[in-house]
């Protein structure tokens, strides 16, 4: 039988990084395949790929047997390939039909926009599929659950008989989830073919036939969804072996630096995206922060250094409660911060790197003399900082933009930590740097984590967290389900809290 | 140049180059088009640049550029953190106006009159300023809508109202004079010491002062203070500058509040200097004009002063074209209009050209340093290797 996709040794590579190694994937006609792996596995990378949005470097394309090749998206939709993005792409203020027609609007005659002749595709998509829209009420009118079925019957409009879905229960309550797996399994009914990709693994089981997981822009294997538990997958996804942390005395002492109680942090639509969040850091520990990404770490951090909005709770820093301080105070009060993403949060890419030492630190002692800037002080700082902390730079005068990015990171981490901060807020802190910085990162942290600095560490990357970490806590869909030992964790306990397949708040360690 | 610094001479004589070669490509472009409409371009510009090369035009000059810069100041401002004030134009029509109505009710001695004018002034424009900053900080309304609005508003009220009400003559509109104590006196004496005498009639206004002390100021806050620092930090990466620990929204009050403030000067060169008073005939525009000289000069405080004469210098020597040049004096206007478009486009293929050069600059310096230490032993991978890499 011939593979509705077939996907052989695809490899994407982009700078630095390889999002896909020899990637196999096949997909059977008239089958929901779920594709899994956490962040950074490559799961996004290849679908792009599938659809047309970027070309491999290496590999080839079956799509009904055929070698194909595509050079756009265009190419995937003639070729009967649809994708659902997570985030819709739909016109607020447009009919439901309208917005199912835009860009590729049937016409009479060439010019005339013939709505009629789209409505009765529509209704009839609508009927067969059982995809319950009605076509002339606006978007904006929708729930998600309604703009997702609009989204989907759009992409069958334009002919799709093989349906990519990214995530697409991400944004879904329960009864929508429900929902939704009523309407694919009426379109596999219909003979339509799903590519589902979703981490959570419950679902995963629930819905598909077979399933595909990546791990490291690598497959790991296809297993049938009947054939496997939600800790095999877990396992699968995470990895048969978890680094073991290296053997080193604790420094973790009983004195509080960080301590959060009941913190709540809603989304600016209401939802709770960090749901009551208890956590302590001591002094000279680290607490590592695992989850696949998107389950409330990123909220968690911007309302620990106060940029968040709607939160709730209480934060202490070193027994100050420092729930109402704006983040100026915050970080004047010894709150370090290594943001997720350098280049928005971290760097002022096109200032100077001296200018650059002082961001976060611009009221403070050496670089600042009361209201003035010390601009002596701060270069000679600076000058330091580059040698201390391994900064290639052939001066501080470069912007921070000529720097490469595991240069650019030395200089964050080594401007937090000249600092002397109480407590660090350390997020993916090597992500996108070289194996030599990402070493050098580490043990800067260790250091002073020695010296008796609390951290608080958010990674995707599990040799980190495990490599680092005193205390691990997992957090799903906004909560801490579990406190872990990294030193006894097993790949799947960690892998199961991490995707819900073991929803528990029980205490492992 | 081999090894040298990274900002060596030839990358600060490329971003003057962009400057000059917009000036140049707009002279030729004038050119053209005067070629085009039957006029002779050389005698044109030969006649501007004779006459341009006379005291009495430079002081001309002078003066023109002196509200020019103040406007392109206070727009730099703004410009700096993102912010577009183009509210500048009926931030200073309102403050000349009311400043000046201030003036000629008062009576003090000279130095605190011309000082109460000046402040209040800046008041005025600083409250003009602010409603579209709290607009924005409560209500995230767009600044640029906001004070386009307001000037309309700003504008019409002057003309419609104030101006009415504090008529003192019959015929042409205008306030009464301010008295002696609240004129600022000339420079003339102070150019002379390097120049002949300036014919009778001409004065350079004294509030070139004024100006100068607020490009100074302009500069020592932006480049010195921590709050110049917070400001151009939330210019160039908001994010960055929020997660830092920059109050973003007391940012924008008080950027548009110093803007505002900077732009109710922009008129007292004028009306301290030349006029006394305000009228009908008070003149508009300066606010925009800001805007574009701000932008030829980079929201640099020096880069300003070039810009500002640049734009003066061609309105000043304007009139001769139609006198000795044969050609209609709205070239100067096309000529603006053009310096203005290619300096956005130079400045645009400078910047990219000083980024590559810089980003070789730092790759070539970073592979010199790995080939010292390469030799000296591998990076470890492991973390357990670490301690290796930063011996």
């Amino acid at each position: 039988m011939t593979a509705a996709v077939e996907l052989q040794g695809i490899t994407k590579r982009f700078p630095g990084v390889v999002a896909n190694d020899r990637v196999t994937f096949r997909v059977e006609a008239g089958e929901i395949h779920a594709l899994c792996g956490e962040n950074g596995a490559g799961k996004s990378t290849l679908m792009k790929i599938l659809y047309g949005m970027q070309p491999p470097d290496e590999g080839t394309m079956l799509v009904g047997g055929e070698t194909v090749r595509f050079k756009s998206p265009k190419d995937a939709i003639d070729l009967g390939i649809g994708m659902v993005h997570q985030h819709f792409m739909l016109a607020d203020n447009l009919t439901v039909l309208e917005n199912i027609v835009l860009g590729s609007e049937p016409t009479s005659g060439g010019v005339l926009l013939d709505l009629r002749t789209a409505r009765k595709r529509v209704e009839e998509l609508s009927r067969t599929y059982g995809l319950d829209v009605h076509p002339d009420q606006l978007v904006e009118e929708l729930e998600v659950g309604e703009r997702q079925r609009v989204e989907i019957i759009k992409v069958l409009f334009r002919g799709a008989r093989i349906l990519i879905l990214d995530e697409p229960t991400a944004v879904l309550v329960p009864q929508e989830v429900e929902e939704l797996f009523r309407n694919l399994r009426e379109l596999r009914a219909s003979g339509v073919t799903i590519i589902f990709i979703d981490h959570k693994l419950d679902e995963v089981l629930a819905i598909s036939d077979r399933i595909t997981v990546l791990r490291g822009g690598r497959t790991v294997g296809t297993v049938d969804a009947a054939d496997v538990t939600a800790g095999d997958l877990a396992e699968m996804m995470v990895g048969s072996e978890l680094p073991s942390p290296e053997t080193r005395e604790s420094t973790v002492t009983d004195q509080l630096a960080l301590a959060v109680s009941g913190l709540t942090v809603r989304s600016p639509d209401g939802r709770v995206v960090v749901d009551g969040v208890d956590l302590r850091v001591h002094r000279g520990e680290v607490v590592g922060i695992a989850g696949v990404e998107g389950n409330g770490q990123a909220e968690l951090i911007e309302a620990l250094l106060g940029l968040g909005h709607h939160v709730e709770g209480r934060v202490e820093l070193d027994g100050t409660d420092i729930t109402g301080w704006h983040t100026r105070r915050r970080r004047e009060g010894g709150l370090g911060y290594i943001p997720e993403d350098r280049h928005r949060r971290g760097l002022l890419l096109d200032a100077p790197l001296w200018e650059n030492a002082m961001l976060g630190h611009q009221t403070s002692a050496p670089y600042a003399k009361g209201m003035l800037v010390d601009r002596a002080a701060t270069r000679t700082r600076t000058e330091d900082l580059v040698g201390t902390y391994d900064v290639r730079t052939p001066g501080i005068d470069v912007t921070a933009r000529a720097l490469s990015g595991g240069n650019q990171q030395k200089l964050i981490i080594g401007r937090e930590m000249v600092a002397d901060p109480k407590v660090l807020i350390a997020a993916h802190p090597t992500r996108g740097i070289d194996v030599g910085a990402q070493a050098a990162v580490w043990e800067h942290l260790r250091e002073a984590r020695g010296k008796g600095l609390a951290v608080l560490l958010v990674s995707a990357d599990l040799d980190e967290l495990i490599g680092l970490s005193d205390t691990l806590v997992v957090m799903l869909r906004g909560r801490l389900v579990a406190t872990l030992d990294p030193a006894k964790v097993t790949p799947r306990e960690l892998g199961s809290y991490m995707t819900g397949a073991a929803v528990s708040t029980e205490e492992v360690a | 140049m081999s090894t040298g610094p990274v900002r060596p001479r030839s990358s600060i004589l490329l971003s003057l180059a962009a400057p000059v070669a917009a000036v140049l490509f707009a002279l030729l472009f004038s050119s053209l088009v005067l070629l085009i409409s039957g006029k002779d371009p050389v005698a044109a510009f030969s006649a501007m640049l004779s006459y341009g090369s006379r005291l009495e035009t430079f002081v001309d000059a002078v003066n023109r550029a002196t509200p020019l810069y103040i406007a392109g100041v206070a727009v730099a401002i703004g410009f700096r953190m993102n912010l577009f004030n183009i509210g500048v134009e009926s931030q200073y029509i309102l403050a000349a106006l009311i400043s000046t109505q201030v003036g000629t009710v008062i009576d003090l001695p000279a130095p605190l009159h011309v000082t109460v004018i000046i402040v209040v002034a800046m008041v005025i424009g600083a409250l003009w300023a602010a409603i579209p900053a709290v607009l924005k900080v409560t209500r995230g309304v767009n600044e640029v809508i906001a004070t386009i609005m307001l000037n309309a508003i700003g504008v019409s009220f002057v003309a419609a109202f104030l101006l009415a009400r504090w008529d003192s003559e019959g015929q042409d509109t205008r306030t009464a004079d301010i008295p002696e104590s609240g004129r600022m006196p000339d420079l003339n004496g102070l150019f002379e010491i390097f120049t002949r005498e300036i014919q009778k009639g001409r004065h350079v206004y004294g509030f070139l002062l004024v100006a100068v002390v607020v490009g100074l100021a302009y500069w020592f806050v932006l480049n010195r203070t921590t709050l110049g620092y917070d400001l151009r930090a939330s210019g160039a990466n908001p994010m960055a500058a929020e997660a830092s620990g920059v109050p973003a929204k007391r940012m924008i009050l008080i950027a548009m509040i110093a803007s505002g403030a900077i732009a109710g000067l922009i008129g007292l060169p004028d009306v301290l200097g030349d006029r006394y008073h305000f009228g009908g005939d008070f003149p508009q525009g300066l606010g925009f004009l800001g805007i574009a000289v701000a932008l030829l000069g980079r929201n640099n405080p020096g880069g300003i002063v070039a810009a500002a004469m640049v734009f003066a210098y061609l309105d000043a020597t304007a009139p001769i074209l139609e006198l000795e040049g044969d050609a209609p004096r709205e070239i100067v206007t096309i000529t603006k209009g053009v310096i203005i478009f290619a300096a956005v486009i130079a400045y645009a293929v400078v910047e990219r050209a000083q980024r590559r050069r810089e980003v070789a600059a730092a790759a070539r310096a970073t592979a010199a340093l790995h080939a010292d230490e390469d030799s000296g032993g591998g990076g470890g991978a492991a973390p357990a290797a670490a301690q290796g890499v930063r011996a």
